[in-house]
C-alpha cells in the first residue's frame, strides 16, 4: 500500500497547487483584504495600508449605493429566477409531450442562446431595445403599445434585463428538468389515467410531485447564479439609468478596479459569499429534510414510493453523511452531484474566474 | 378531433417559442450584413435590401479584430489543453489511488463550489499583478490551470476504469505515467471531450475575469473588445453586430458539432445517465 501513496501525490499535486495559489489563498487573503483600507495609494505602495477593522462593513451598511445594488440584485433574483425556471419548466414538458417530432431539433435551438456569448449578446439585445429602431418597440407598436425607452427608463431597464437573462438562460434548466421527467415511471401516468385524472389534474399529481427534487435544485442553482449578475449591466446599462440596474458584483468591480477601494470591494464581495452560502445552506437543510425513503416536502407520501433508485442520486446529500474511505467510491457520486453541477451554470462561479 | 386540436395548439406554441428564441440571433445576422444606416431604419427592417461584406472588413482592417480573435482562440485552447492535462491527473488520482486524507481533501474542494469566484478576484489580482503577469495571456491562463469542476467530473469517470486493467499494466512494468498516458486517459475520451467543451466555451465567453486581467487593448479578447467598441462605435450598429456574429460563430459551431457531448454532461451533474 505504501508504495502507491508517492505517484498519486504527483497527479494531484499540479492541480491542487494552482486551486490552492489561486483559489484558496485568494479567498483567505479576500477576508483580510476587507478588514483593511487598500485603495489606490496601497496599490502603489503597501506602507499606506491600515487595518481598519469592520470599518468596511459599517461603511456598507451605511452606503446608499449599496442597498440600492442589493435592491437590484434582488429584484432580479426574486423575479428573474422564477421566471427562467418557469419557462424552463414550461419549454421541458411541452417538449416532452408525446406528440412532439422535431424534438432534437427544437430542443437545439431553445438550448442555443444559453452557449453563446453574453457580451455579444448583450450588443443584440442593447438594439432589439432599441426605442426607435429596435424589434421589440417595432412588434409592440402593432398592438399599440406605444415605445418604451427599455433601456434608458429606470424602471424598465431591469425588467428588460431579466427578459434578456430568461431567453439566454431557460435552455440550461429545460435539459435538466427533461432528463427529470424522462425519468418519471410511465406506469405512474398509467395508473392516475385509470383513477381518471386529466392532463392538468396528471401534471398537478404526478409530474410536479415527482420534479420537486429536481425543482428545487434548479431553483436554488439558478438563484445563485443570478446573485453574481454582472455583464449585461455592464454592456447594456452601465449600472444605470440612476443606478437601476447597478447590481452587487458590477458595485465590487466598480470599487475595485475602477476606483481601487479594494478594502470596500472585498467587503461587498463578501456579502454576496454571505447571501449565496446561507442559500446553500437552507438547500441543504431541505434536502437533509428528507433522508433516504422519505418524499420532499410536497411530494405526496404514499403514492410513489416504488421509484427507481436512481431518482434518489439525483438529490445531493449532505456532505456530513458521506461514508469512510473504502466505500465511498459507490456511494458518494450522488453527494457531490448537485455541488458539481453549479460550476456550469450560466452564472457560476467558476465561470467568472 | 380534440386531441389534434391540442397537437396544433402545442405545435404552435412550441414554434412560436422556437421563432422568439431564434429571433434576436436572426436579426444579428441579418443587420450585419445591411449597408451602413439601413439597420436605423423607420420602419426596422428584417432583411438587409442588399447584402454587404463592409462591416466585417472594417472590423478586420480597421479594428484589428484578427488580433482578439487570435487573443480569444489561443486562451481559450492553451486554458483548455493545460486543465484537461492537470484535471485528468488529480480526477484519476481520487479515483484510483489510497491515500492519506484522500476523501478529506476531495470535500474540501467540493466545499470550495460554494465560494463565489469574485472573492477570489481582488487579492487574485494583486498577487498576479506581483507575480508580473497582469495584461498577459499568463493572466488569464494561470487562474483557470486547474478547477474543482474538471476534477470532479473525471474522477466521476475514471471510477469506472477497472482496477484490475491498471494492475495487469503494472505488473507488466508500465510506469505510473505510462499508465495514466496511455491506459487512462483514452478509457476517459468521452468525459475528455465533454470537459474539453465546457472548458473551451467557458474561457471564449468569459467576461469579467479577461477585462480585469487584460488591461492593454492588444491583449482584449473578443468579448472584452466588443464591450470596448460598444463605447465608441454606439451608432455603428451594423458594425457591432458584425462583431457579435464573429463572437458567437466559434461557439456555436462547436455546440450544434459537439452538443451530444455538451448535453450529456450537464445532465452526468444532476441525473444518473
Amino acid at each position: 500500500m505504501n508504495r502507491r501513496i508517492d505517484p498519486a501525490y504527483w497527479f494531484l499535486a499540479p492541480a491542487l497547487s494552482v486551486i490552492v495559489i489561486f483559489f484558496f489563498v485568494p479567498v483567505a487573503a479576500s477576508v483580510l483584504l476587507s478588514l483593511t483600507d487598500f485603495d489606490i495609494y496601497a496599490v502603489a505602495s503597501r506602507a499606506d495600508l491600515r487595518f481598519v477593522g469592520a470599518d468596511n462593513y459599517l461603511r456598507l451598511l451605511h452606503e446608499p449605493l449599496f442597498w440600492v445594488a442589493l435592491r437590484n440584485t434582488l429584484y432580479f433574483v426574486l423575479i428573474g429566477g422564477p421566471l427562467s425556471v418557469g419557462v424552463s419548466l414550461a419549454a421541458a414538458v411541452l417538449l416532452s409531450a408525446k406528440v412532439v417530432r422535431f424534438r432534437g431539433v427544437l430542443r437545439t435551438i431553445f438550448f442555443l442562446p444559453v452557449v453563446t456569448t453574453l457580451v455579444a449578446v448583450a450588443m443584440v439585445f442593447r438594439y432589439v431595445y432599441h426605442p426607435r429602431f429596435g424589434l421589440l418597440n417595432y412588434g409592440l407598436s402593432f398592438v399599440g403599445i406605444g415605445p418604451i425607452d427599455w433601456l434608458g427608463d429606470p424602471h424598465w431597464a431591469m425588467p428588460a434585463i431579466i427578459l434578456m437573462a430568461v431567453w439566454k438562460n431557460f435552455g440550461f434548466n429545460m435539459v435538466i428538468f427533461i432528463a427529470g421527467l424522462q425519468s418519471i415511471p410511465e406506469r405512474l401516468y398509467e395508473a392516475a389515467g385509470i383513477d381518471g385524472a386529466h392532463s392538468w389534474a396528471q401534471f398537478r399529481y404526478v409530474t410536479l410531485p415527482m420534479l420537486a427534487p429536481t425543482f428545487l435544485f434548479v431553483a436554488v442553482m439558478t438563484m445563485i447564479g443570478y446573485f453574481q449578475l454582472f455583464a449585461e449591466p455592464y454592456v447594456m446599462t452601465q449600472g444605470g439609468p440612476a443606478h437601476s440596474t447597478l447590481s452587487i458584483v458590477l458595485l465590487m468591480y466598480q470599487e475595485g478596479f475602477r476606483w481601487w477601494n479594494m478594502g470596500y470591494a472585498a467587503a461587498v464581495a463578501f456579502v454576496l459569499f454571505a447571501i449565496i452560502l446561507s442559500l446553500t445552506l437552507v438547500a441543504m437543510r431541505l434536502r437533509r429534510q428528507e433522508p433516504l425513503g422519505t418524499p420532499l416536502p410536497g411530494e405526496r407520501p404514499d403514492a410513489f414510493r416504488d421509484r427507481p433508485s436512481r431518482r434518489r442520486q439525483k438529490k445531493a446529500a449532505p456532505q456530513g453523511e458521506r461514508k469512510s474511505a473504502s466505500d465511498s467510491e459507490s456511494n458518494d457520486s450522488s453527494t457531490v452531484r448537485a455541488e458539481a453541477l453549479e460550476a456550469r451554470l450560466p452564472h457560476s462561479p467558476l465561470a467568472a474566474r | 378531433m380534440k386531441r389534434r386540436l391540442q397537437a396544433a395548439l402545442l405545435y404552435g406554441v412550441l414554434g412560436s417559442a422556437a421563432v422568439v428564441t431564434l429571433l434576436p440571433l436572426l436579426w444579428m445576422v441579418s443587420a450585419s450584413f445591411m449597408p451602413t444606416g439601413e439597420a436605423t431604419a423607420l420602419p426596422p427592417r428584417l432583411l438587409p435590401s442588399r447584402l454587404t461584406l463592409e462591416h466585417y472588413q472594417a472590423l478586420f482592417t480597421r479594428l484589428s479584430l484578427a488580433r482578439y480573435a487570435v487573443n480569444s482562440a489561443l486562451l481559450a485552447v492553451g486554458v483548455t489543453l493545460v486543465s484537461l492535462l492537470l484535471n485528468s491527473m488529480a480526477g484519476y488520482a481520487f479515483a484510483k489511488f489510497r491515500f492519506g486524507g484522500r476523501d478529506r481533501i476531495f470535500q474540501a474542494l467540493l466545499a470550495a463550489l460554494v465560494i463565489p469566484g469574485q472573492v477570489a478576484m481582488l487579492p487574485l489580482f494583486l498577487m498576479l499583478k506581483e507575480m508580473g503577469v497582469i495584461n498577459t495571456y499568463w493572466g488569464v491562463i494561470i487562474p483557470g490551470m486547474a478547477s474543482v469542476f474538471g476534477i470532479f467530473l473525471m474522477r466521476q469517470y475514471a471510477v469506472s476504469i477497472p482496477d484490475t486493467l491498471l494492475d495487469a499494466a503494472r505488473i507488466d512494468g508500465a510506469g505510473e505515467f505510462r499508465i495514466y498516458w496511455s491506459l487512462v486517459l483514452p478509457a476517459c475520451t468521452p468525459i475528455l471531450v465533454t470537459l474539453a467543451i465546457f472548458t473551451f466555451m467557458g474561457t471564449w465567453n468569459d467576461f469579467l475575469w479577461p477585462l480585469i486581467v487584460l488591461t492593454d487593448d492588444r491583449m482584449y479578447t473578443l468579448p472584452v473588445a466588443l464591450a470596448n467598441l460598444a463605447g465608441e462605435h454606439v451608432q455603428d450598429i451594423e458594425l457591432m453586430m458584425a462583431g457579435a456574429v464573429l463572437t458567437v460563430l466559434p461557439v456555436v459551431v462547436v455546440f450544434v458539432a459537439l452538443q451530444r457531448y455538451y448535453i450529456a454532461g450537464i445532465l452526468s451533474g444532476s441525473v444518473k445517465e
